[in-house]
């Protein structure tokens, strides 16, 4: 099961360490003056330590710090910057509250915030102050703050067993554990007695009975050694991850999972939160499964079972989900699947002795088939732990409407009625297989509670008007009263079955439903072909699955965030709602509506995350909270919605990479061949002209000089042509100017242009008669003709045959280029029109990008171009180019 | 032959100036220059030259803008110097009254037959008659065109167009400009009538219509009337 060889750290640990560092770097760091309880003097320690801070010219100021006028805080606050309180009204009550906007536009290095674990004044931008404390972190404020051990999620029912006063304010474990710092503030129990005597401590929570039930020396000392002990495990924790980081190999132990049972009962709670503990103690990962079957859970315990969940997750558990009747086996599929080392599981309440029967049956299964894995069974007297695990059989719950009873009764009614007026052909037994079949058939659409009603009413009316003597309810024959023993039970096992089998088939077409829909997703989502598509896409199955209408608010590369609703959508984000999806992107939170953070708004929003970009945030108006199986289905969905987004985004930047390569390497060839064919010309030009300047020559070599610098600069200009239309085509800015032209100006002007190159060749032009007006662009083509001439010229001997033949076939215009010179070799002639290709041999002085730029410009007006070999020695040039025609003559 | 009334450069290069400078006078010319539109404006109005040289592309005035100034109280041919590949320029230039144009770099033969040409046709009067050119007399009042004595039937637009662009000789006519004076306004964009009738024409008129000597394409631009 556990595979993970020792002493070798995980490397997943590794990426998430140094992840957590990287954060580090960015966000402020938090450290905590932890403390037992009030009074221990941990705002005296954070003021102190400011003050010290201050002194060595850090900039520190006072967030929010309750100083309760005592005399020793107040000197200490009297040094130091304070950002005042804002006010927040509510009901008609004034609150002063810490101002969060107010500490993140001062931007200080360190900020104090006492009482981490504040609720805030309903109106705030969130609901408790550690929230707060979060965002000034990630805005890369360092916070100096101040908790109490009763204030941590894990162990706040544990200190109200203790001291017996109830604990309302708690922060979820995350925050302490991931804190860069915890100070433990500790002092003896019997110093903070003398405090307490001396009036030195605030409690303005608790009256004045709690608090000497609080302050008892048995209660303290037990908080002591809690937070003692917690800030033992942080230390044992970090030593751990240190060593992680700088790979030292240790005592590690074999990687340990912890499964906990989460069921609908109270009790769960506590078992989670008693889990969570030893997780942490371990160093062991939490999941928390909870396992559906087919006994459905009235309201009350669904809100339960939602509740636990929360916490779980809230605790840092992974939930897992599954279904199924037959609960040892599909705990030990998910254990073995998990790779789970420890379960923990709770002992029933012992209100229900049948159920204790059936539990400890489930507990000692578990224990049998277990194999490996350790099962930690937590006891109810210690953490009020009461699972509602039934085996085999689930008892029958009521929820079916009052129609289906009121058919039921007409249905059995009916069929009694008929079966009566035939009772003396049919034989009263065979009535009772009548109405038994009657009870089956309703049990495939009816729910348990009618098919009770049936069953009962059946047997009655059996009995009463079937069962010799009739029209009463006594019974003859010993065997008749079997008999309706039998019918009962049988129609009861038959109906409730039936409805059992309905229920779970109801259950698995509800699950397959979800997963097909969740597929559809996806497969529609990889087809869509653009963002926008995709997004109306993720619309349409949002409005077809929950019946929301949402909006997407993506981040463009500017970082601004636009909102796309889709062709249909009419809802419109008013510019506040723009600045909470704002605050959302950046802290990748939920808020709004049924969140923690701004409740009162009307949408709420989701930030879509996917594994490296962040795509933006989605926005729904939600009608109410999602319960946790819809709302699991609502989180693979827009998980889902979130990857195939920032898969788009990621395969738009990988593109952008890679055009920037190209172009790189482009860039680099074009360069070292450019500067190469610059320098030669330029050398032959200063070469001759500073000779012609320095030394006498004879007329005849005068004359030579003139023509090397004139040759040269005719290079020059072609290199300069190439250049200014290679770039034209890599700019992809070419679109052609298309109008009429006679294909013989297009050939004169080439050949002209080519006149002194072309006389030492036979050329031969050939054009029909008939030849009609094409639509081209003129310039392109001229290019791309001149080219390929120029090139016949170059490579062929002087002396043989250049043909340039033209005419019209079929819908377009066919111009070709022939030559007597070498030909292409076969390995070679695939590559000819590629940027920079030179053929092997070929002459000194040329870019190889002739023919790259006549194929560009060929195709930019839709035509082809290729090139064969020549039967006899040669090659032939073709260039094809669809286009209109003006044939014959235009009467005037 | 050579007139005695100087050569107008107005270009801002001076690499450019000078090798016109050079080209010009050593083919007899006379000439004389300004580095901007401004100068340019007042050496034309002072220095009464036979033929102007404008680069499209000067400093502080658009050519196109220093050429309609021009061209409101100046007749003398001008030549416009542009970069290649601007053809709308050229275009814009020709329609706004410029007789020829170059593209940089430009061969000295070709400016010298140009310049040649402009001056001719300024100097001739504008009413003559019957012109000849070569072996082709075209007899402008009895719309007769005679090739080698013979008469050659052409229709009435056929002979319109020889005839504009004849009596145009030296200069380049836009499509545009040939079409409008033939056609008429609603027909500025149908430049397959022109090539077209210009194609039969060629086929009439020329020795060899593959490579024409009298009906010379302008690609892109116009159409002149070689010489």
């Amino acid at each position: 099961m556990n595979d993970k060889p020792e002493n070798r750290p995980d490397p997943d640990e590794i990426l998430a360490s140094i992840k957590m560092e990287e954060e580090q770097g960015r966000r402020g760091r938090l450290k905590i003056f932890f403390g037992m309880c009030a009074g221990v003097g941990k705002t005296y320690s954070m003021l102190r330590m400011a003050s010290a801070d201050k002194e060595k010219g850090i900039d520190v100021v006072i967030g929010y710090v309750e100083t309760h006028d005592r005399k020793e805080i107040i000197s200490l606050t009297e040094g130091l910057e304070v950002i005042p309180r804002m006010s927040v009204s509510y009901k008609n009550t004034d609150f002063q509250e810490m101002d969060l906007d107010a500490i993140i536009t001062r931007k200080p290095e360190i900020v104090l915030v006492d009482e981490l674990a504040h609720t805030n004044a309903p109106g705030s931008r969130h609901l408790k102050r550690y929230q707060d404390v979060e965002e000034i972190l990630d805005h890369g404020i360092s916070v100096y703050t101040t908790l109490n051990v009763q204030h941590l999620e894990s162990r706040s029912a544990t200190v109200t067993q203790i001291t017996g006063v109830p604990i309302r304010e708690t922060l979820p474990d995350e925050i302490f554990e991931n804190a860069d710092a915890v100070e433990l503030v500790d002092i003896t129990p019997e110093k903070l007695l003398e405090r307490l005597d001396d009036g030195k401590i605030y409690t303005p929570e608790m009256s004045k009975e709690a608090v000497l039930h609080f302050f008892r020396k048995g209660n303290i000392t037990a908080l002591r050694e809690m937070s003692l002990r917690l800030v033992a495990d942080r230390v044992d924790r970090q030593l751990k991850s240190y060593m992680q980081n700088k790979r030292i190999p240790g005592p590690w132990k074999s990687g340990m999972h912890l499964l906990a049972l989460v069921g609908p009962g109270p009790g769960s709670a506590g078992l989670i939160r008693w889990a969570k503990n030893l997780s942490y103690t371990m160093g062991a990962s939490l999941a928390a499964l909870n396992v559906e079957t087919t006994r459905p859970l009235n309201p009350d315990q669904k809100m339960q079972l939602n509740l636990n969940l929360r916490l779980a997750r809230q605790l840092g558990a992974e939930i897992i989900t599954a279904s199924g009747d037959d609960l040892v086996k599909v705990i030990l599929n998910v254990a073995r699947r998990e790779n789970i080392t420890h379960i923990i599981i709770g002992k029933p309440g012992k209100n229900n002795i049948l159920s204790y029967f059936k539990s400890g049956n489930l507990i000692q299964n578990l224990i049998r088939n277990s194999g490996n894995i350790d099962i930690y069974v937590l006891g109810s007297e210690n953490h009020g732990v009461g699972t509602h695990y039934r085996q085999q059989l689930p008892g029958p719950v009521f929820t079916s409407g009052i129609m289906q009873y009121v058919f039921t009764t007409l249905a059995v009614v009916f069929c009694s009625f008929i079966c009566f007026h035939f009772a003396a052909y049919l034989g009263y037994q065979s009535v009772s297989f009548i109405l038994l079949f009657v009870v089956s058939f309703l049990a495939t659409f009816m729910g348990i509670g009618p098919i009770l009603l049936g069953c009962s009413l059946s047997a009655f009316i059996w009995n009463f008007f079937f069962i010799p003597p009739r029209f009463t309810l006594h019974i003859d024959k010993t065997e008749d009263v079997m008999m309706l023993g039998m019918f009962f039970i049988i129609a009861l096992v038959n109906g409730v079955l039936t409805s059992r089998v309905r229920r779970q088939e109801r259950l698995t077409r509800d699950r397959e439903e979800k997963t097909a829909a969740l597929y559809q997703l996806t497969k529609e989502l990889e087809a869509a072909e653009s963002t926008d598509k995709l997004l109306e896409t993720a619309i349409k199955n949002i409005k077809k699955h929950f019946g929301l209408d949402a909006v997407f608010i993506l981040h463009d590369n500017a970082g601004r965030l636009s909102e796309f609703s889709g062709r249909h959508g009419e809802t419109r984000i008013t510019d506040s709602e723009m600045s909470v999806a704002q605050w959302v992107f950046r802290h990748s939170r939920k808020a709004g509506k049924f969140t923690d953070t701004l409740p009162s708004n009307r949408f709420t929003f989701y930030p879509l995350s996917g594994s490296s970009i962040r795509p933006g945030v989605l926005a729904v108006e939600l009608g109410s909270h999602f319960h946790d199986d819809k709302s699991q289905f609502w989180d693979a969905f827009i998980n889902q919605i979130s990857n195939s987004i920032e898969r788009r985004l990621l395969n738009e930047l990988a593109r952008k990479a890679r055009f920037l390569d190209e172009s790189d390497k482009l860039y680099k060839t074009l360069f070292n061949s450019i500067s190469h064919e610059l320098r030669i010309p330029v050398a032959a030009i200063m070469g001759s002209s500073d000779s012609l300047l320095s030394s006498e020559h004879t007329a005849e070599i005068r004359n030579e000089l003139y023509k090397e610098i004139y040759k040269a600069s005719v290079r020059l200009n072609r290199l300069i042509e190439n250049l200014l239309n290679m770039s034209r085509l890599e700019s992809g800015r070419i679109t052609p100017r298309r109008d009429w032209f006679d294909i013989h100006d297009l050939v004169n002007k080439v050949c002209e242009n080519l006149q002194e190159e072309l006389k030492s060749f036979k050329l031969h032009v050939v054009i029909p008669d008939d030849m009609p007006l094409v639509k081209i662009d003129f310039g392109l083509l001229e290019e791309a003709l001149y080219n390929l001439v120029h090139n016949a010229t170059q490579y062929s001997s002087p002396g043989t045959r250049i043909r340039i033949k033209s005419f019209y076939d079929n819908g377009k215009l066919i111009i070709q280029i022939m030559d007597r010179g070498p030909g292409f070799s076969p390995n070679e002639i695939q590559f000819i029109f590629n940027k920079f290709y030179r053929v092997e041999g070929s002459k000194p002085g040329g870019t190889g990008l002739g023919l790259s730029i006549a194929k560009g410009f060929v195709e930019a007006q839709n035509g082809t171009i290729s090139v064969e070999n020549r039967q006899n020695g040669g090659a032939r040039f073709i260039i094809e180019i669809p286009t209109e025609v003006v044939t014959g003559e235009i009467r005037d | 032959m050579k007139p005695k009334d100087p050569i107008l450069i107005i270009d801002d290069e001076v690499q450019i100036r000078r090798l016109l400078e050079i080209t010009l006078e050593s083919n007899g010319y006379s000439t004389c220059y300004a580095s901007t539109g401004k100068q340019g404006m007042v050496a034309a109005a002072t220095q009464n030259p036979s033929l102007i040289l404008l680069d499209l592309g000067l400093p502080d005035m658009d050519g196109m803008e220093l050429l309609t100034k021009l061209r409101e109280w100046c007749s003398k041919p001008v030549i416009v110097l542009s970069v290649r590949n601007l053809e709308e320029d050229i275009i814009k230039a020709l329609d706004g009254g410029a007789n020829d144009y170059l593209t940089k770099p430009f061969r000295s033969g070709e400016l010298i037959a140009r310049i040649r040409a402009a001056i001719r046709l300024t100097d001739e009067k504008k009413e003559d008659p019957v012109m000849e050119f070569g072996t082709l007399q075209i007899d402008m009042p009895n719309h007769i065109l005679r090739k080698n004595g013979e008469i050659i039937k052409l229709t009435g637009t056929e002979f319109s167009l020889l005839s504009l662009l004849a009596r145009n000789h030296g200069r380049v006519l836009t499509h545009k400009f040939i079409l409008k004076e033939i056609w008429g306004h609603g027909y500025l964009e149908q430049t397959q009538y022109l090539r077209v009738f210009v194609a039969q024409l060629r086929k009439k008129i020329e020795d060899n219509p593959a490579v024409p000597s009298w009906l010379i394409t302008e690609s892109g631009i116009g159409y002149r009337f070689g010489d």
